[in-house]
Order: C-alpha cells, then structure tokens, then sequence
C-alpha cells in the first residue's frame, strides 16, 4: 500500500478546537509539514499568542511555550538568546500582534532577532467574540464597531507587513492568504523560506497569512474564502515585501 | 581575605555573575541602572547575553523566555518600572520559571521620586500582579549581602521553582563598602522541565492557561504546597539584643542599620532596645517575631513607607503584644528622630 498523505509528525494527534471553516487549521498543517520537510521539529520552540491560538501547544508535536498577551516576540528573543541553534517560532493573530503587542513585534524587527513569526490576520479579535482589531477594514461591523468601523472615529488598519519590512533588521517579510489551493501552496513555501532565513542567521522573518473567522463574520466557510479575496486582498495586497539575500549578521 | 570598594548595584551584578546568571534583560530607570551598565560592560568578555529591552513588559518577557530555556537570568528595576512587570511576574510564578527580578526601590505612588523607600513591600510580598501566589523576597542590608543574596537568590530560584526578588533601597544600590568577592558557583540543578528543544525525549509545554475548573485548582493547590513548604524552610531574620529587650524594633534593609545606631544611643539612657532584621520579606519570618513577643513589651515597625511591613508584624504578634509604627516616604528617618520616638515609646509604656 502506498502511502499519498499523512498527518505530519509535527502535529499531535489532539483534535482541533477551532470552529468549522476556521483556516488555522489549514495554518497548522503548513507549518508542521515545513517543520517536518526541513527537518526542524526536534531544535523546533515554539510560543503561543493569546486567542485563538492560545491552546496550539496542544496541536504542535515540538517544544512549546503559551505567551502572555501580545507578548511572544519578548518571549522567543528570551530563548533564542540563550539557545541560538534552535528553531524559534511565534503563531500570533492579529489582536495579539498588531495591537496590544506592537512594541514587542516592531522592536523584535529591529533588533534583527533570529525569530519567526506566523501572522495570522483575520481582520478581528476571534477568541473574545469578533470585537474590532487594529487590521478590521473600513466599515466592517463588529461587536465593537456595529455600525461599520470608521477612520474618524478608529483610524485606519495596520498593514503589518509593510510596516516592518521597512526595518533594516526584518530580512524576510510576507502577506500569504489561504483562501484557495493555489494560495495555500504559495503560503507554505513562504513560510519555508521563513525559517530558512532563520537557520542561515539573516534577521527577523515574518509571514503575514490573510486568513477567515466564519463564525464572527457571521458567513459559511465558503462565503468566508469569497469575502476575504474581495476585501481583504485589496486592502492588504499579496506578495513579498522584504527578501534580504545577502547580509548576514550576528 | 581581599576586600574590594564596590557599589551596591555593582556587587549584586557581580554576585549574579558568580552564581552563574549569563543572561540579563533589562529598562533603565534610576536607581538601578548601574546593574545593566555592569552586565553590557561585563557580559561581552564573558560570553554572556546582555540586552537592553524596548520596555519592562519586553524585559520580564525576555525573562520569561531564557528561563524556559534554562538558564540563570535576571532583570532589574525600580517602583515604576516593576508595576510594569507584574503581567510577566504573575506568569512566572504560575509557569515554576525560576529567575531573579531586583527592586532597587524608590517611593511612589506613581512616578513618585528618586529617594529610597520601600513602600513596594505589598507589592513585593502580596505577589504583585493577578492571582494567588507568591515570589520570595530577599532584603539585603549591606553592600556584601547585596552580593551575597544575589547567591542566594538563584539557588533558592532553582532549588524551588520561582522567582526571587531582591529588594534594597536605593541607597544599598548606590552606596560603596568594601566586599569580598564570593567563589564562583559551581554545580547547577538539572532542568529537564525545559523547552530546549524535544530531541531524544517528548515535547516539553510551559504554560499557564487552565481552562478545566478543575486543573486550575490542582495548579493553585500545587503552588500553595510549595509556599507552604518554603515558609518551612527558608523565613531568615538576624536579631539583635533581643534577649532582653523591651522595646523590638522589626526593620529591614538600611533601615535596620539606622535603627542599630539609635538602639546602641538608647540603651546608653537604660532603654532595653532590640532589633528584628527580617532577611526573608516572603516569608516573613513570624516564627521569630512570635518567638520574641514571649518576652517583648512592645514592638516598633521601622519603616520608609507609611507602614506596610506593620501589618505582616500584627499578624505574627496576634494581638499578644501592641505593636506601634514609625516610618516617613521620601525621607529616610535618622538615627536621631529613631531615638526619640523609641524614648517617647519608651516614656509613654513606663519603660525607663
């Protein structure tokens, strides 16, 4: 008998806790096969976001840590400090990244640190209920701008991407979606190129994934993957924003 | 043996050294910033990580992350800077990491000044941030503890799990003395609980989320046997002329230096005076207090906050004894206003 798929052994056989049509779970499973196919999964530490994600240590067959809220970044600089040969990772969505762990993300970029980040921004805050994020678009209702959020009164979204590849220390940055089968393909080897940055030591890498929340979009998954291409893609355009070949430092 | 005229700040980052501690993350703020100047000096010649982080709350994080690595790290700071640091202490204490987090304290509230006080002994000794825990506190009274009880602090952080803070006044972290540099620290406890990697062995998980109702009070039973178990082992107070003292100051840190001058002057005038130097805030050393208010008449908290420590005093003597209070913020008291308030004490119990 021949084998053609399998789960990859960096993933536990712990059933998944996201809701149905939710693309973490599609996240997950790219990460753990480029953990498997890079041969990452036994130097692999990986830290968990508060949100959705707050329970991945149980998903991931590696070394795990749970981060205080918007916090990992500060946390993954601690270990790669001290274990500079491992791989260190951050899974963080985007109330816990782009909002309440700004500092923390913007100066891990600077600093260059040998860390990488899977972004996942699904435009809200999806454990607490659908409240409104840094990254929810213009007029988009949520349980904290019912009537559509406005600039006036909550500014403008964050485009995470291009902001911290203006940082001399980002090496590798990336927007990546997970909306169709070829934008998943693309999304997997971006995230390999993620941590191969790491492993050659050439700074910060980050790989921003546009991803769905049916549930607090109030849409079926399929509605979701239509949404997100029509709304999101325009507004946070794909593609890679920083890609630094050759300087390597540290 | 060789002494050596070292700053308080400098002799604590240099007893971190000799226990071993290559990693600190830390935030300027006076008037503890000599202890990062020391480590970004001393770190680079001797392989160690030094890194100046963008904020508390990245510092403590930083913490965090090299002690689930493994390794012997610390962060220092002061009132303002360790409020910050609460979020990433409360976690610390919930994940077992052991670390060694410094108070080189100044008043407050707020951003208060730059004087020494040590009006965080709540903070410091109620856990500080959210939940039912506790970090254990060490106060040095000199420049040679402040070396000494940097030692200390990382065993006790291993031997146990936890976090241990030093807190000293200001003034310990300024002043000089002379030391004797302490041997190296040679044997490390072994840390299997932590996440470096699941090569040869199965993943390890350091995490503080508990959503089964049940699990989480497991975890709080867990933690409160450990606290119950180093209120054990480990209250440290030093007494002084207890034996057949009246009047039992309690102060810690440079406190307890003041009040040993006024004691000396008061017993000069036939005040029977003694002093209680706690070295322990967490634990607080009650069995000690309890022990002397057998034959104390009345107890004297000396304090540089409005009066904190009183409480865990009160607590200890259980009504058996009164129990008074003397402190000011901002300024420290002196020998002198020491001594007339523990001759008004003594005047006002009949004492002389």
């Amino acid at each position: 008998m021949k084998i053609v798929a399998q789960k990859p052994e960096s993933l536990t056989d712990a059933q998944f806790h996201y809701c149905p049509g939710c693309t973490h779970g599609i996240i997950h499973r790219l990460i753990a096969e480029c953990l498997d196919e890079m041969n990452l999964r036994e130097s692999a530490i990986g830290i968990c976001p508060v949100g959705c994600a707050v329970l991945a240590y149980n998903y991931f067959n590696c070394d795990m840590l749970e981060a205080a809220h918007g916090r990992a970044p500060a946390v993954a600089t601690g270990v790669k400090r001290m274990l500079p040969d491992r791989c260190v990772f951050t899974y963080q969505g985007d109330g816990d990244l782009a909002s309440i762990g700004m500092g923390e993300i913007v100066h891990a970029s600077a600093r260059g640190e040998k860390i990488t980040v899977i972004f996942v921004n699904n435009t809200l805050y999806g454990m607490t209920g659908g409240q409104m994020a840094p990254t929810t678009l213009l007029g988009q209702v949520t349980t904290t701008s019912p009537y559509g959020r406005t600039a006036e009164q909550a500014g403008y979204p964050i485009k995470i991407a291009e902001l911290l590849a203006q940082n001399e220390g980002s090496a590798y940055i990336s927007r990546m979606a997970v909306n169709s089968p070829a934008n998943i393909r693309k999304t997997k080897k971006s995230i390999k190129k993620a941590f191969q940055t790491q492993i050659d030591r050439k700074g910060f890498s980050l790989v921003e994934i546009l991803s769905t929340c049916p549930t607090n979009w109030g849409l079926s998954p399929i509605d979701a993957l239509k949404w997100l291409e029509e709304n999101m893609i325009p507004y946070y355009p794909l593609g890679e924003f920083k890609v630094k070949e050759d300087m390597q430092y540290g | 043996m060789d002494k050596v005229l070292m700053k308080g700040n400098e002799a604590l980052a240099e007893g971190a050294v000799r226990a071993g501690c290559r990693a600190y993350f830390g935030y300027p703020i006076t008037p503890s910033s000599e202890i990062a100047e020391y480590m970004a000096r001393k770190y680079p010649k001797i392989g160690g990580t030094f890194l100046q982080a963008e904020s508390e709350l990245a510092a403590i994080n930083m913490v965090y992350g090299a002690a689930a690595a493994g390794a012997r790290v610390m962060t220092a700071s002061s009132g303002p800077g360790i409020s910050l640091k609460q979020e990433g202490i409360s976690f610390l204490a919930e994940a077992e990491l052991p670390c060694v987090i410094v108070n080189i304290s100044r008043g407050g509230p707020g951003l208060g000044g730059i004087q020494p006080a040590q009006s965080d002994y709540f903070q410091a000794t109620r856990g500080g941030g959210h939940g039912d825990y506790h970090i254990m506190v060490l106060a040095p009274a000199g420049v040679q503890e402040m070396m000494d009880l940097a030692i200390e602090a990382f065993e006790l952080a291993d031997k146990y799990r936890i976090p241990v803070m030093i807190m000293a006044e200001g003034t310990l972290g300024q002043m000089m003395e002379p030391v004797v540099l302490r041997e190296q620290v040679a044997e490390f406890y072994n840390k299997p609980w932590a996440t470096t990697g699941c090569k040869n062995r199965k993943p390890n998980i350091i995490n503080t989320l508990h959503l089964s109702p049940d699990v989480l009070e497991q975890r709080n039973v867990h933690l409160q046997n450990k606290y119950i178990n180093i209120k054990l082992r480990e209250k440290r107070a030093e007494t002084y002329m207890t034996e057949d003292a009246d009047i039992v100051v309690v102060a810690f840190g440079i406190m307890a230096r003041v009040a040993r001058k006024s004691i000396m002057e008061v017993r000069k005038q036939g005040v029977k005076v003694g002093l209680i130097r706690p070295i322990t805030l967490w634990p607080f050393p009650d069995d000690v207090v309890e022990k002397v208010s057998d034959t104390a008449k009345i107890f004297l908290s000396l304090e540089i906050s409005m009066g904190q420590m009183v409480e865990d005093i009160k607590l200890a003597v259980n009504g058996r004894r009164p129990v008074d209070f003397y402190g000011r913020i901002g300024i420290t008291p002196n020998p002198e206003e020491v001594s007339k308030r523990l001759l008004m004490l003594a005047a006002e119990e009949g004492l002389r």
